[in-house]
């Protein structure tokens, strides 16, 4: 209880730290500075990636929703299945669909990343930032290819 | 002085369930299953993109088509599952509602998990 107590105290900022205060002087824990938030530092792309990690995680729950009603359409027969198929055909329905290619794409890249690092290899900064960059890179590239294929499969748009 | 702590206690504090890593190995487990079914879901459906109904449920209801597309139902909906748990676990600290979201999460992903299974079934043996 004791921990929790003073992290409240912190957090409501009823003892802010003043760069003036003599800290070192004051006994009590609840005054000690906390580590940096993420309003405190640079953008990093080690850690950009890591919180699209878990967007990406986030959106593709939205994206399973829409897969098991769209088997569902199927099941339920031709009639719901055209009726699911001009919602995603839509422009919205697109889009919808570009993003969660986009996002597919990425959370599989950046989780074989993480299924190397659980290796205990390239955690080096150097390949952190590598591998990071060729994530990137490759969503963008493996997105577009898979729409530029899923439009020739349709013989055109 | 061990002794005289309580089992809950222990528990509480650093006391081991013997299952720490199960939740963690789970994710993992899961995660390599999906790299190769999400890599065959996306050439499927790229492959089916615009197909009439028929032509999609004579490919859903494949026998190999409907194998692999349970497993990924299983594993993506159990790998979402855990997911969401540790956003929750990370994010909501009122512990009653971090509960009863983890429980929202759990009971969602097992509804949806056989929504589509009974979906898949249905077009493979279904009327």
């Amino acid at each position: 209880m004791g921990t929790d107590d003073r992290g409240a105290e912190n957090r409501n900022g009823d003892e802010r730290i003043r760069p003036s205060d003599p800290v070192v002087s004051k006994p009590q824990l609840s005054v000690r500075p906390l580590s940096p938030h993420l309003q405190i530092y640079r953008p990093q792309l080690t850690s950009m990636l890591s919180i699209l990690h878990r967007l990406t995680g986030i959106v593709l729950g939205g994206g399973a929703v829409a897969l098991v009603l769209w088997l569902v359409a199927a099941a339920c027969g031709g009639d719901a299945f055209a009726c699911a198929q001009a919602l995603a055909g839509s422009i919205l329905g697109r889009l919808l669909l570009f993003g969660f290619t986009l996002c597919v794409v990425y959370h599989l890249l950046n989780g074989i990343r993480h299924l190397v690092w659980d290796t205990g290899r390239g955690l080096e900064l150097d390949a952190v930032y590598l591998s990071g960059r060729l994530v990137v890179a490759g969503t963008f590239i493996l997105t577009v290819a898979i729409w530029i294929a899923g439009y020739a499969a349709q013989g055109g748009i | 002085m061990r002794a005289l702590r309580s089992e809950l206690g222990r528990v509480r504090g650093l006391g081991s369930a013997k299952e720490g890593v199960q939740h963690w190995w789970l994710q993992r487990v899961t995660a390599i299953a999906l790299v190769p079914l999400v890599i065959w879901f996306l050439i499927g459906l790229v492959a089916h993109a615009g197909a009439d109904h028929a032509t999609v449920t004579a490919w859903l209801g494949g026998p190999v088509t409907l194998g692999l597309f349970l497993i990924l139902l299983g594993a993506g909906f159990w790998h979402l599952a855990l997911g969401m748990q540790v956003v929750i676990e990370d994010y909501v600290h009122r512990e009653g509602l971090r509960l009863a979201l983890i429980l929202l999460v759990k009971f969602g992903c097992v509804a949806l998990m056989l929504a589509g299974a009974i979906a898949l079934l249905t077009i493979a043996f279904g009327g």
